[in-house]
């Protein structure tokens, strides 16, 4: 089981929660289990059959798009991170 | 000390933008095998490596004809780039608009309307996001602005290519880790692809803000933003800081080192630290974009809990 924070962008889709709890094994595992409860997350999280651009996971606080994508394994107890693709400067 | 007779006078304060210094931080290595060093943007006539960005992107519009003096400048800016421009625009002869999300330090505020710069305020809610879709309205609505735009202008990291990096590139034999800030991308872009030339094996880290609940009211991730002159392909370690481990690293580079760095600066030492960690033997080299002195008035100095004092501001 992973823990799941949810970003206030996406709260509406999961009826308010800030953080969830989600099964799976790899960060693709966790992210379907999510979206298989909460259906609404699906448009917004994916794009052509992929994450989309403006939306980055993190898995230890790394991007998952610097390991292995959606097939990250994901330890038990680990914290994924939503956020969406923030400017600064 | 630096050589009294290698001191000369410059002609502009402009042409004292970059060749920053670079000081080893070796109260800070984990080890002595690993060797830290910083790069210093703070000593930038502004105070930030922005100046480089400002500067470059002015010259490049100039040289392509693109700008003539009196012309109106509009950007986009959590305040950097803002309070860079208008050290620019007044020497070159420029108006300068900055739009600014509502909910920036005052220092940031002040500095920008005593250079007389104009701020226009974007919703504090949609952080730097909402900065750049209101300028990009805004300049869509009037053409006599011209907007330098620092997220998609390839002059931002071609200034880090051509200056932060080779800079670094020419002080120093070995680079192993290269750290920078993420914000427009600019520095991990240019400073990173110049280094990478230098010394193939790099990994190119970026330290990147857990942003407050209270900076992302975006009503949906379609209005995430990435700058179109960030390719995420070309980095190699992308991680999170949280404001708290951001602040802790200002403190540590404070206490350790006597730097006083900026928020962001924190974030980046917290990720070289971590880094270095895992390194056996090698150089890390941080760039600590800006320092401490324009976020004093925040309240997270004297707080027990800085998560909730940082939420409702934009940082970097």
């Amino acid at each position: 089981m992973a823990r799941v924070r949810i970003p206030p962008t996406l709260r509406n889709e999961v009826g308010g929660a800030r953080e969830l709890e989600a099964h799976g094994a790899t960060v693709g595992e966790v992210i379907d289990d999510l979206v298989e409860r909460h259906p609404a997350l699906r448009a917004q999280l994916f794009q052509n059959g992929g994450l989309g651009s403006f939306v980055n996971v993190y898995l230890g606080g790394e991007d998952v798009r610097m390991r292995d994508g959606l097939e990250t394994p994901v330890d038990e107890g680990a914290t994924i991170i939503l956020l969406p693709a923030m400017a600064g400067g | 000390m630096a050589d009294p007779a290698t001191v000369r006078a410059a002609s502009s304060l402009l042409d004292l933008v970059g060749s920053t210094p670079l000081v080893e931080l070796t109260r800070l290595s984990p080890k002595p095998s690993v060797r830290v060093y910083a790069k210093l943007e703070a000593q930038n006539p502004t105070g930030s490596i922005k100046d480089r960005v400002a500067k470059a992107m002015i010259e490049a519009a100039e040289a392509a004809g693109e700008l003539e003096p009196g012309r109106m400048l509009l950007e986009p800016t959590s305040g950097n780039t803002g309070i860079s421009l208008a050290l620019v625009a007044k020497l070159r002869g420029y108006s300068l608009t900055c739009v600014m999300p509502a909910n920036v330090t005052e220092e940031r505020r002040r500095l920008l309307r005593l250079y007389g710069a104009e701020i226009v305020d974007s919703p504090a809610e949609e952080g730097s996001n909402g900065a750049v879709r209101l300028a990009l309205e805004l300049a869509e609505r009037d053409p006599s602005y011209f907007m330098p735009f620092q997220y998609g202008n390839e002059a931002n990291p071609h200034a880090h290519y051509e200056g932060t990096g080779a800079e670094i590139a020419s002080a120093l034999d070995r680079v192993d880790v290269f750290v920078a800030g993420l914000g427009t991308g600019g520095t991990l872009m240019g400073a990173g692809e110049r280094l990478r030339e230098s010394f193939p094996d790099l990994v190119v880290a970026a330290a990147e803000p857990i942003p407050g609940d209270a900076v992302m009211g975006l009503r949906s991730l379609d209005e995430g933003y990435v700058p179109p002159i960030l390719d995420v392909s070309k980095l190699d370690r992308k991680l999170l800081v949280s404001n708290e481990e951001s602040v802790a690293g200002v403190r540590l580079l404070l206490e350790r080192e006597a730097i006083f760095g900026g928020v962001s600066s924190g974030a980046v030492i917290h990720v070289t630290l971590r880094l270095a960690e895992e390194l056996e033997e090698g150089v890390v080299v941080c760039v600590l974009a800006d320092g401490g002195w324009k976020y004093l008035s925040a309240d997270f100095w004297e707080s027990d809990d800085v998560e909730r004092a940082m939420e409702r501001s934009v940082w970097w």
